[in-house]
């Protein structure tokens, strides 16, 4: 879990007017999230999304995702891989160890992921990696009408299940799950509710496998492209 | 009968509702406070932004003072749900509407609960720089 490493980012950078607002995308609400919420014992806002509003309005598909937003509101990085790897896929699946250089390579990431938030929260739009609008422009991920659909199958599966219809909220589930392979966010939590083991078990790992060259974490580009 | 609207991060029960096939009728004076839509002589309104109705098609959206927003969303291509079981309906934005926020590169707002219940709005933090990130205990 992330959230210990972004309390000690907020600690050190809230004083440059940096906060993290960390947000659980889960339909189990306080019952799933609030012990790793409490065992974090965050100072920052660490807020629990069960309908993944947050995923519908910034395009997210996964976790962790994360997007910087400057004084004024305005976008300076769009959706990307908070400092993450693809790194897990290469993980033993009985003592969840990773090969040495995959995880030397997953600490060089989040190394320079954090270094470049440091940057940002020091110089503020001044930095590199607060990216110019051309260029976020560029990276941002269409969103079309297959996927809104998607949002709204997902939102009613999750008030059927809230509301105690799990079969009929699956059926939902399946839709949007249809209509948008590439959220991670539906897959998993659709699984987490039917059986929480299921979203990191065999479901989970034949998914990822039948990825075969494709990420499941795209690159970070840290810098802005060249033009 | 009364019918749930899921709609924006809200869900809303309308007492006074009625679904007929895929029709929701909602009474003019609970239109607003449901749905944040009211009907004007302009036509279909939202705050400033006011959607005319078809004139040929006056009837397939308002009568005896009741509107029915289901035909408003398929007009406006929003995606709509129908689970006719549950009385409940999700309606949602359309893919442009959603692009078009993002590309504004204003940050969209939303406003969640933490642990303790008390809520937090993305608003409540301009001036300051914003590391919003996602995680899950899935």
């Amino acid at each position: 879990m992330d959230l210990p490493v972004w309390q000690a980012l907020y600690t050190e950078l809230a004083p440059k007017g940096f906060v993290v607002i960390a947000v659980a995308f889960d339909s189990g609400g306080a019952e799933a999230a609030g012990q790793w919420i409490q065992r974090a014992n965050p100072t920052y806002p660490c807020l629990i999304d069960r309908r993944h509003v947050v995923a519908e309005l910034y395009n997210m598909v996964n976790v962790p995702i994360a997007v910087w937003i400057n004084e004024e509101g305005r976008i300076v990085r769009p959706p990307e891989p908070a400092g993450t790897t693809d790194g897990f896929r290469q993980m033993d699946r009985t003592t969840f160890a990773m090969p040495p250089e995959a995880l030397a390579d997953l600490r060089e990431t989040r190394r320079r992921y954090l270094d470049a938030l440091r940057d940002w929260a020091e110089r503020g739009d001044q930095s590199p990696f607060a990216l110019p609008e051309e260029e976020v422009l560029r990276r941002l991920q269409p969103y079309t009408d297959e996927q809104a659909l998607a949002a709204a199958h997902f939102r009613l599966g999750e008030y059927l299940s809230e509301q105690g219809h799990p079969g009929d909220a699956q059926v939902h589930f399946a839709e949007a799950k249809r209509l948008r392979p590439e959220s991670w966010s539906y897959r998993r939590q659709s699984w987490a509710l039917e059986d929480p083991s299921k979203a990191g078990g065999p479901e989970f790992w034949t998914a990822v496998e039948s990825l075969g060259d494709q990420r499941y974490y795209e690159e970070i580009q840290l810098n802005p492209s060249q033009p | 009968m009364s019918e749930t609207l899921l709609m924006d991060d809200r869900v809303t029960t309308v007492a006074t509702a009625t679904a007929e096939g895929e029709s929701l009728w909602i009474p003019l004076r609970d239109l607003e406070g449901a749905t944040g839509w009211s009907l004007k002589p302009e036509g279909a309104c939202r705050g400033e932004a006011c959607v005319p109705i078809p004139p040929s098609r006056t009837e397939e959206f308002a009568r005896d003072q009741a509107f029915n927003i289901a035909a408003l969303a398929r007009h406006l291509g929003q995606p709509l749900l129908h689970d006719s079981g549950h009385h409940a309906w999700a309606l949602g934005e359309t893919g442009g509407s959603r692009a078009g926020a993002l590309r504004s590169l204003q940050a969209p707002d939303f406003t969640l609960p933490d642990l303790d219940g008390r809520d937090h709005s993305l608003h409540d933090h301009l001036g300051e720089k914003v590391f919003l990130v996602s995680w899950a205990s899935w």
